[in-house]
């Protein structure tokens, strides 16, 4: 993502403009927003980050004029927005809120289908558009369509607002701390998803986020704001890092931005290793055989989609007489977009020093291994030098 | 009693229906009348207070004599006794309803409106549908409260069981006084039994599903 977004990309997105947007709340010395000026490219995803109070949820607010801006204008494709009826404005602009949002007496199928609803789509088309959407983010419809919010695991729920957000197709979206509401195994999975969505869809998405590592992971553009919104930097992650515009900047962005670069290198671009694999259900004496015959002591299970199930050693294995199917969740198990800091969070709780890495629909790829992240990092010090 | 019962059975009956009729349509026109004034009073800053305060004060007046006010301007029979019925009933529903509105999570209510709800829908689809627990709480309050109330407006001669306890009041020291009282009491005290019955199967009916613990 932060590779392929140009402005001579056909997506569905749009160009969103801000000129000199002001809001000052009464009984406030400073203002919250002191005339923020900036250009979103078609299709391009910018992260806004700050210290909390900064500005940054108040400028995201005035896109869709949930608050109002006391001057200046927002422009959507070349538009000015602020002249708009702001509930319809609101229709054609995707909002996706912490924790999902979700309505709780509505049905998973009713909240994604609210906006397209509200659009007066037929009844055929937005229960197509429902399905497709949580396939989208990984939601079997079937399961999943007539649940309430209040049975869906936080995840979950953030995945439906997020199918929520993209339902009537909006060429902007807007989102606030959309991940900041689950566990950190759970969002670097969503971040994941939305990666891949992005990759589809090519959105104009403006997310504000606190967790700086998100920022660079997701963002093909990062603002930096301090506080009345006043920009410190407004450049890509690389530039960013690399160069931060002053002290404030650096600051912000930690003294790890070394280590941070891991968050700009997806674990696909790495070699990965490939060991011994069987399937579930495959006598173990056969799988042990094979395995010992490639001089390795662990092999990885798959289940019949060819998703990585288990990592196991064979001294394990053997206390089985099949490959036994595993019933816990895995969590040493990263995506080909993952960053290497995420595989590295993965192998922290393996016990090979490696993870499992999957491509599209969960299908197993190969290993990443500690070795080879570390030794791209030494080779990166060295030609740095 | 058995007796006086049996001669006045088709009467009894009558105005026990005469009775849960005025309390039944009374307390559905405070209803739209209270979810009507908690949805204004909930959109304006600081008209809530206002709304707590004139419910609270509104239940102390004794309907007694709120009813004597009433009569010269409305003169007697029904009129009177369905406005009496209808003020004092509209009070709890007014106050849970702001309670239950107020309680709406504001975080919801924006997320609603952030995807392009209007004023009306986030109302109508949101935030009534979330209170709608509370108010129907607020409903059954009034509805045991009207019961007594409509009893009093039996003196305006307006219909209801609160003939036999008036009759009862007239005739004290009589032969069938205690009797006459008794029937009027125990009637309404049954009638109040059946109503929030039948009260609560319609709240667990209308409360939507997913909100239900």
């Amino acid at each position: 993502m932060n590779q392929t977004a140009t402005t001579e990309q056909s997506g569905t997105g749009a160009q969103l403009e801000l000129v000199d947007v002001v809001k000052q709340y009464p009984g406030q010395k400073n203002p919250a927003v002191g005339g923020l000026s900036l250009t979103v490219e078609l299709g391009e995803t910018v992260m806004f980050v700050g210290p909390s109070g900064c500005g940054k949820t108040t400028s995201l607010k005035m896109i869709n004029r949930l608050i109002e801006p006391d001057s200046g204008r927002i422009l959507i494709d070349g538009e000015d927005i602020t002249a708009h009826d702001p509930t319809r404005l609101r229709r054609s602009i995707g909002y996706v809120i912490q924790g999902g949002g979700l309505l709780p007496h509505m049905t998973v199928a009713d909240n994604v289908g609210l906006v397209p609803g509200l659009l007066s789509w037929d009844r055929d088309r937005t229960a197509g558009r429902v399905d497709e959407l949580l396939d989208m983010v990984g939601l079997d419809p079937k399961v999943y369509r007539d649940r309430f919010p209040k049975e869906l695991s936080g995840g979950q729920q953030q995945r439906v607002g997020v199918a929520r957000g993209l339902a009537a197709d909006p060429p902007v979206v807007l989102m606030d701390e959309p991940f900041g509401a689950v566990d950190p195994i759970t969002r670097q999975r969503l971040q994941d998803e939305l990666m891949s969505i992005q990759e589809e869809l090519r959105k104009t998405i403006v997310c504000v986020t606190h967790d700086i590592d998100e920022a660079i992971k997701l963002g093909d553009r990062i603002l930096i704001l301090r506080e009345g919104a006043r920009i410190a930097q407004y450049d890509t992650p690389e530039t960013v890092l690399a160069s931060p515009a002053d002290d404030f900047v650096a600051d912000f962005i930690g003294s790890g931005s070394k280590l941070k670069q891991l968050t700009l290198q997806r674990v696909g671009e790495l070699e990965l290793s490939r060991p011994q694999t069987c399937r579930v259900g495959e006598p173990v004496a056969e799988v042990v055989s094979r395995v010992e015959a490639a001089g390795e002591r662990s092999v990885v299970v798959l289940d019949e989609r060819s998703r990585p199930r288990e990592w196991l050693f064979l001294r394990t294995l053997a206390q089985h007489r099949t490959v036994p199917a595993p019933d816990h969740a895995l969590q040493t198990v990263v995506d080909h977009r993952s960053t290497l800091s995420d595989a590295l969070d993965a192998m922290l709780v393996s016990s090979h020093g490696g993870a499992m890495v999957t491509g599209s629909r969960d299908r197993y790829l190969g290993v990443i291994s500690y070795d080879t992240v570390t030794a791209h990092i030494q080779g990166q010090q060295k030609e740095a030098l | 009693m058995v007796q006086f019962i049996d001669a006045r059975w088709t009467d009894i009956l009558f105005q026990s229906y005469q009775h849960f009729s005025l309390v039944v349509q009374s307390l559905l026109l405070a209803t739209v009348v209270a979810v009507a004034l908690a949805a204004l009073v909930t959109s304006r800053e600081g008209l809530a207070p206002v709304a707590n305060t004139v419910s609270a004060v509104g239940l102390t007046i004794p309907s007694f004599a709120l009813l004597g006010l009433l009569l010269p301007l409305v003169g007697i029979g029904a009129v009177p006794a369905v406005l009496l019925v209808t003020f004092y009933a509209a009070l709890p529903v007014l106050r849970n309803t702001v309670v239950g509105l107020q309680g709406v999570d504001a975080g919801l209510v924006e997320a609603a409106r952030g995807q392009g709800m209007s004023d009306a829908a986030v109302f109508w689809r949101v935030r009534l549908p979330l209170a709608w627990p509370v108010v129907m709480t607020g409903v059954r309050v009034s509805a045991q409260m009207s019961m007594g109330v409509a009893a009093i407006a039996a003196y305006a001669l307006g219909p209801g069981l609160g003939t036999y306890i008036f009759t009862g009041l007239a005739q004290a020291g009589g032969a069938n006084a205690l009797n006459s009282a008794l029937v009027g009491t125990v009637g309404i005290v049954l009638l109040a039994l059946v109503l929030d019955a039948v009260l609560v199967l319609l709240s667990r009916l209308t409360t939507p599903e997913g909100i239900t613990v």
